[in-house]
């Protein structure tokens, strides 16, 4: 990909995601009433974090055998710290070291 | 007179960074694994300032997606920012003009947004400047150290800080899915949408950006009407 065309996304990705935050902090100066709206923006962002989240996170250590086993592992610890409520920081170093170790494993085995 | 200084932001602001700098830490990784250089990775931390929205962006960058699907997505993925926005716009003091709204609008993010809207009374714009630095610098410069790290790490530790950002989606979403029904359901419709549009083959023509958009709108929409929210708990959840 040439420079140009990256600055051309970035450019895009930065434009959409200001103006998202800046037109509404200008412009409105009322509050959101409609319940189903209200909800809509409430449930969005687990939807967005889930998707991005299924099915890509079990292939995110290899997309063969070991790195998807390995990336299983990394997901186990994961959903079980998070379950705990452990801080975002714990959860994702010890979901970092369980895929470590697990694939580390696997290709001695 | 007000005990929201510049100072005190900084301060609030010093928890956030340190947050920041290890979430993007896992982006720049990710950049430099998909073989972005480093300037581009550490461009779009400090031009955007969200993860899962420039998660979602480099992911159509590497597609080499187009340009409308790049900004329908970040719309999407974005539109949070555009309720605490309007939140926030309540809390703003008379010395809020345009210009300075159009300033501290550029670090509305869940974290800065959650401390600026639980302090007491109004906020004014030295508060939000200060609040907003360190987050930024953190942000971006933990971007920087993983691209470089990306580059220069043994290939099977880079492979297994892939799934940093992942865990922290999964800490973010379990807690609030294990106590509100709501959420719950949201999650599991999106997760059910999301591995059927990547794995069944008719549907392998629409491209990752667009897979979000679709979980996203049709997660939150049977999520909404089944499980409207009611008004104190959005408003604690903006708090969260």
């Amino acid at each position: 990909m040439t420079d140009g065309k990256l600055l051309l996304y970035i450019a895009v990705m930065a434009g959409v995601t200001y103006l998202v935050r800046m037109l509404p902090f200008v412009i409105f100066r009322k509050k959101i009433t409609s319940p189903f709206i209200k909800s809509v923006l409430y449930y969005m962002p687990y939807a967005v974090l889930t998707a991005m989240t299924i099915p890509a996170v079990f292939t995110s250590a290899g997309g063969d055998m070991n790195g998807i086993i390995a990336s299983l592992a990394g997901v186990v610890i994961a959903v079980l710290l998070a379950i705990k409520k452990s801080s975002l920081v714990t959860v994702a170093a010890a979901a970092c070291v369980a895929v470590y170790v697990v694939g580390k494993v696997l290709t001695l085995i | 007179m007000t005990n929201l200084t510049f100072r005190k932001g900084l301060i609030d602001g010093i928890p956030i960074a340190l947050g920041y700098l290890s979430v993007s830490f896992s982006f720049g990784i990710l950049c430099a694994k998909g073989g972005m250089r480093i300037l581009g990775a550490i461009l779009i931390s400090l031009t955007n300032l969200t993860s899962a929205g420039q998660l979602a962006g480099v992911g159509i960058i590497f597609a080499l997606g187009s340009l409308s699907e790049m900004a329908l997505a970040q719309l999407v993925i974005n539109l949070r920012y555009a309720l605490m926005s309007v939140s926030l716009s309540q809390k703003a003091d008379d010395t809020f003009n345009t210009l300075r709204r159009m300033i501290v609008s550029f670090g509305v993010t869940d974290e800065i947004y959650a401390v600026a809207s639980s302090q007491k009374g109004l906020i004014n714009p030295k508060y939000m400047y200060g609040l907003m630095l360190l987050p930024i610098v953190g942000w971006t410069s933990g971007t920087a150290l993983g691209a470089i790290a990306g580059d220069i790490l043994p290939a099977d530790i880079v492979s297994a800080l892939g799934i940093a950002l992942y865990a922290m989606f999964i800490a973010i979403v379990l807690p609030p899915a294990t106590e509100h029904k709501g959420v719950l359901v949201c999650a599991l419709i999106s997760a059910a949408i999301s591995c059927i549009l990547a794995y069944v083959p008719i549907f392998s023509f629409i491209s990752g950006g667009f897979a979000i958009i679709i979980c996203a709108i049709v997660a939150a929409v049977i999520a909404a009407i089944l499980f409207p929210v009611k008004d104190e708990e959005s408003e604690a959840s903006e708090n969260d």
